[in-house]
């Protein structure tokens, strides 16, 4: 579904890799390895439409995702090193506003689901600012439960997490994963996954 | 698809609401930038009633701009921007929710505030209802114009006075046609009704383009 062929990306005038080709399928969770600085991030981006690419091609569905446009966006998740949350707004509302700009349809009883979920009943009506990062990562990461998008990409989801974070979002993902869909994510540590495949990508080498 | 503009629209202004001190400096900068004038250049009548319409102008100009660097900038910072860039809905929709907010909170409250200045210059009733009228038209054109340099200054150190530089001749049709506009309405037989047209005619072609390059710069600063 998602096909990479010669990618080449640069920030300013160092080249991070070039001739990166791969191909993903249904079912299929890509994990990108590599040192501090080997491009991981820029390749995630790249995968999500952020960046102007100069050499290669990224095809979903067969067509190129900047000649997708919305369609693509539509389709993909995007989970970055920021969390994307308003320290001034509370759980739910943040959840909201990433379920609506998301476009999934969801009514107020998903987003308290969500958040249970994420381990944060009790929490839900707290400003974001108060809560530890851990806690701000797992309203971040509420969005996950409630997507209907079928690619997921994800720059180190498990960072700051503790232990029973961790198995959660795990869960998560291989159950994405089992139901079909696709993930790319950058992680230090591995990923159980009970049914699908894993592909590995080490980059920098 | 308009579910996603009310959806930030309401998400700016309840961020604000929940931090009023920004909403508020920008309104006593206002003030207190009007009322500076009339106490350094004495109280003689007909002098006042010369600068009023200019210095409240020029006063609101300012002012709108005061918040304009935090337009995009607390949004980039926290990663929210990001997930703007990749909704599947028009950019340039949610850029508009953006700016319109922006007007909401800044904007507005100037227009509401600017009969109670006014009197400060001993504005006739007729030039204090033409303030008010001017500025209803061409503060929402402040904050269409001014989020392109709010997104074309997006992390860039010292972006803030870059913004200034680059947005303040922009906003001077606006200045010149909104306070013409008050200025007229003091001559007895003069007709203020060309400077309207004119601001409304900057409105809607603000309308129109500023979202489509607002969106434009949004991307380029994101690279």
């Amino acid at each position: 579904m998602l096909d990479v062929v010669n990618l080449e990306c640069r920030r300013g005038d160092r080249r991070l890799f070039s001739d990166l080709s791969f191909s993903l399928s249904r079912g299929t969770l890509l994990h990108v390895r590599g040192r501090n600085g080997s491009g991981k991030t820029t390749l995630l981006r790249a995968l999500c439409g952020l960046l102007a690419r100069e050499t290669g091609e990224i095809r979903w569905r067969g067509e190129d995702i900047s000649s997708l446009g919305d369609d693509y966006r539509r389709d993909m998740l995007y989970f970055g090193h920021l969390n994307g949350i308003k320290s001034d707004l509370n759980g739910i509302e943040n959840l909201r506003v990433a379920t609506t700009l998301d476009g999934d349809p969801v009514v107020e009883d998903d987003l308290w689901y969500a958040l249970a979920q994420m381990g944060l009943a009790g929490f839900e009506d707290l400003p974001t600012k108060v809560l530890s990062q851990g806690q701000k990562k797992r309203v971040a990461l509420a969005r996950l439960v409630l997507s209907g998008a079928p690619l997921w990409i994800l720059d180190e989801p498990f960072s700051a997490l503790d232990l029973d974070a961790v198995d959660l979002l795990g869960g998560l993902i291989a159950e994405h994963v089992a139901a079909g869909g696709l993930v790319v994510l950058t992680t230090h540590q591995e990923v159980p996954l009970t049914s699908g495949q894993i592909q590995r990508l080490h980059l920098g080498t | 698809m308009w579910s996603v503009f009310r959806c930030i629209l309401m998400r700016d202004i309840t961020l604000a609401m929940r931090r009023r001190t920004d909403v508020m400096t920008t309104l006593f900068f206002f003030l207190i930038v009007v009322s500076l004038f009339p106490l350094g250049v004495g109280t003689e009548k007909e002098t006042l009633r010369i600068l009023g319409p200019g210095v409240i102008w020029v006063a609101a100009l300012l002012a709108s701009m005061l918040a304009l660097e935090r337009l995009f900038a607390a949004d980039y910072e926290d990663g929210t921007l990001e997930q703007i860039l990749l909704t599947a809905q028009p950019l340039s929709l949610l850029v508009l929710a953006k700016a319109a907010a922006h007007w909401l909170l800044t904007g507005l409250p100037l227009v509401a505030l600017a009969p109670l200045v006014g009197l400060q210059y001993q504005l006739p009733p007729d030039a204090l209802l033409m303030m008010v009228i001017s500025l209803l038209i061409g503060t929402p054109v402040l904050s269409l114009i001014g989020g392109i340099g709010a997104a074309l200054t997006l992390g860039l150190r010292g972006g803030g006075i870059l913004l200034s530089l680059l947005i303040l001749p922009l906003y001077i049709p606006v200045l010149v046609y909104g306070a013409g506009a008050v200025t007229v309405s003091m001559i007895d037989l003069a007709d203020t009704q060309p400077y309207l047209a004119l601001l409304a005619a900057f409105l809607l072609l603000a309308l129109t383009l500023a979202p489509v390059a607002t969106s434009a710069a949004l991307r380029i600063s994101l690279e």
